[in-house]
């Protein structure tokens, strides 16, 4: 459901080209439906994963939707983040007078990038994780070069060109995969893969990895992300720093842990995670605007998820998991309140930027809140997922780990001496000129304001939130429940398909109708 | 099952081809050739995915051929959503070098911001102070030279005459 209905919406939206208005509750209806489903499904998989058949063929044959408790969490914080934005961007869209063509677009492209990525999330089969991929770039590609302006074409074509690198590579690695195995249902996978040769599982591993790491923007494979990210439009910076980036997380954390779990990787990964969050923050300290800082902050914090799966713990997961969720909102607002600031100010450049602290109070509470969130300040939601990542490393004991250990610590120091310095010359420094007089709508500050509310509220319910993604960890740790749900006996799922299906022969008739959705 | 596993190995060398010349040509700084390269390195893709189906057999329909001289179906119907995503992938890659020469008069891809930044400052020779923070007079000279992509407009323009030759000919925003 999460994923056919904003697609359905996409396409009504683009019905209505002609009414943005229209075009807008349509857009707003149909996510709020979804995260009243999403949050549904948070309870539902309490008792364990929900699987469902798509077309009525039985498992390893036709394509399974899984929902387990990390996707269902993945999906709540995905859609509710994406919903925040979509406000955002309507008050922005109305604020500016709603000027004709892009818009038209925008709405069903965002819907459609919705679909792909809560189609990433409960997909149970790897095509169709690819698939969810493609219908999610294609969006985003739409999103980034919107209005066609002369940086936004040039940033763009390198963000397409990438990304499309990327979902070749997967591809490669899906056909590996399907050859040596002659699956590309998850749960069969994770059966058949480790009677294959321990070499080609290792390349297939890698393969993967690499796949993933473009998307996810792990450390040599993310000089794309902080060229490309800052040039979009704010709400579609927002969402994409939310969202894209954690898709490629995700989609580490369920391949690593369901196909590969004797985690023969582990030690790269943690080199890997280490040096993405210290370059990244490196590059961060570097930069003099607020949206480009973002970015490369962005990158940095990805090494702590990184950190967390290159664990293979329970606890590293579920921190880890923990921070994913933490990240998303956090990343998020932060984008959401750049925006508003560049609209306050004019720019988004630190060294024209200033005295925004006395001229919009407002404005610096919404920003000092979530930018010490990730800046880990204690009682914040930042703070306990890197105490989590701690913890689990500490228990952990390898030399690796410590080294993990204070590289989080140092990168957690410099995003505080990055935020504070972003602090000091956009809010407290006088400008050097005048700002502009503008106003920010409340529409904006709104959506914005509600996600670094709901930021908060993380903190406040990490309780039953760790509780949660420790139980998800486990289940993932486990994996006896994911595929026994998805191939509940003799290995074939609960759809109905004809007796003269066997094991040589099989048919998939939907993988054609998802590219049909794709279109 | 007895299916005959070994790969053809005409369609395994094509595979090689296709792909290399693909990298090859997405080495380039054209757009155009870089999309060609895509639209290569797919194609070896798909032809990759039906080497994993095994070798090739009768329809895969019941009463037409018996079941062990079927071919597999499943990675055709993957190819043929693979070849659906690239064509749309390549289409809109298409439209973005047509937007590119348009703007630009060329489609090549450019230098990075970060990469620009630092060919110029190599060119005069000089390292940012605002880092250090510990001249005014530096921080309000080199805010002049740093474009800064969220400028807009007249003030652009003005600063960029200030230094006609510190901007390098790869700067976009220099050019007429």
């Amino acid at each position: 459901m999460p994923v056919v209905l904003p697609l359905i919406g996409a396409g009504l939206a683009l019905a209505m080209a002609r009414h943005p208005r229209v075009q807008g509750v349509v857009s707003v209806s149909v996510l709020t439906i979804v995260l009243g489903i999403s949050v549904a499904l948070l309870v539902m998989v309490d008792s364990g994963p929900m699987v469902l058949d798509v077309g009525g063929w039985a498992a390893p044959v036709g394509i399974s939707l899984v929902v387990d408790r990390l996707a269902a969490l993945m999906l709540v914080v995905s859609v509710t983040v994406t919903l925040a934005v979509l406000v955002y961007s309507l008050a922005q869209g109305v604020a500016d007078g709603d000027e004709g063509a892009p818009l038209a677009v925008y709405h069903p492209t965002f819907l459609v990038l919705s679909a792909g990525v809560s189609n990433t999330f409960v997909t149970g089969d790897l095509f169709n994780l690819y698939v969810g991929f493609e219908i999610l770039l294609a969006a985003s590609f739409v999103l980034i070069t919107l209005g066609g302006t002369r940086d936004r074409i040039r940033s763009g074509t390198i963000y397409v060109v990438v990304s499309l690198i990327s979902s070749v590579i997967f591809l490669v690695a899906i056909a590996l995969i399907y050859a040596a195995t002659g699956t590309v249902n998850l749960a069969q996978l994770a059966v058949r893969l480790p009677e294959i040769d321990p070499n080609m599982q290792l390349i297939l591993q890698l393969m993967l990895l690499v796949a993933f790491g473009i998307k996810a923007a792990v450390f040599p494979l993310s000089a794309w992300l902080p060229d490309s990210y800052p040039i979009a439009p704010a709400p579609v910076t927002a969402v994409f720093a939310g969202l894209l980036t954690k898709v490629g997380v995700y989609a580490i954390i369920r391949t690593q842990v369901l196909l590969f779990p004797d985690g023969r990787l582990d030690d790269l990964l943690k080199v890997v995670a280490l040096a993405t969050m210290v370059i990244g923050i490196l590059g961060a300290v570097a930069q003099e605007d607020i949206k480009r800082l973002l970015s490369f902050t962005l990158v940095s914090h990805i090494g702590f998820m990184i950190w967390g799966i290159s664990l293979s713990t329970e606890a590293g997961l579920s921190a880890a998991i923990f921070y994913v969720a933490h990240h998303i909102t956090v990343q998020t607002a932060l984008f959401l309140v750049a925006g508003l600031i560049e609209r306050r100010g004019g720019t988004t450049s630190l060294v024209r930027l200033g005295s925004l602290a006395r001229v919009a109070p407002l404005l610096a509470v919404l920003f000092f809140v979530p930018a010490m969130n990730l800046g880990g300040i204690p009682p914040m939601s930042g703070f306990l997922g890197k105490a989590g990542l701690i913890e689990a490393s500490a228990q952990d004991g390898a030399g690796l780990s410590y080294a993990l250990i204070v590289g989080g610590l140092v990168t957690s120091l410099l995003t505080l001496y990055a935020i504070a310095k972003t602090w000091n010359m956009a809010f407290w420094q006088e400008a050097p000129e005048p700002l502009p007089d503008t106003d920010t709508p409340s529409g904006m500050v709104g959506p914005a304001a509600g996600l670094v509310v709901f930021s908060l509220l993380l903190a406040v319910l990490a309780g039953p939130l760790y509780d949660y993604t420790d139980h998800a960890s486990r289940d993932l740790r486990a994996r006896v429940p994911y595929i026994v749900s998805v191939l509940p006996e003799h290995g074939r799922g609960t759809g109905q398909s004809p007796e003269v299906t066997e094991e040589g022969r099989r048919g998939e008739p939907e993988s054609q109708s998802t590219s049909g959705e794709d279109r | 099952m007895n299916i005959d596993m070994a790969p053809n190995l005409s369609l395994v060398v094509l595979v090689a081809v296709l792909v290399g010349t693909g990298v090859y040509l997405l080495l380039e700084r054209s757009l155009s050739r870089v999309i060609i390269g895509i639209a290569l390195i797919s194609n070896g893709v798909n032809v990759l995915m039906l080497v994993a189906g095994g070798s090739a057999g009768g329809p895969p329909l019941l009463g037409e051929t018996a079941p062990e001289d079927m071919s597999d179906p499943l990675p055709q119907a993957m190819v043929l959503t693979a070849i659906v995503i690239t064509l749309g992938m390549t289409a809109f890659l298409l439209a973005m070098a047509y937007r590119s020469w348009q703007l630009n008069g060329h489609d090549e891809v450019q230098d990075d911001l970060e990469d620009r930044r630092i060919a110029r400052r190599a060119a005069r020779d000089e390292l940012s102070e605002r880092v250090t923070d510990d001249s005014g007079a530096t921080l309000a000279e080199d805010a002049a030279d740093t474009r800064d992509e969220t400028a807009r407009g007249e003030d652009e323009h003005a600063r960029v005459g200030h230094h006609p030759a510190a901007l390098g000919a790869d700067d976009e925003e220099a050019k007429p």
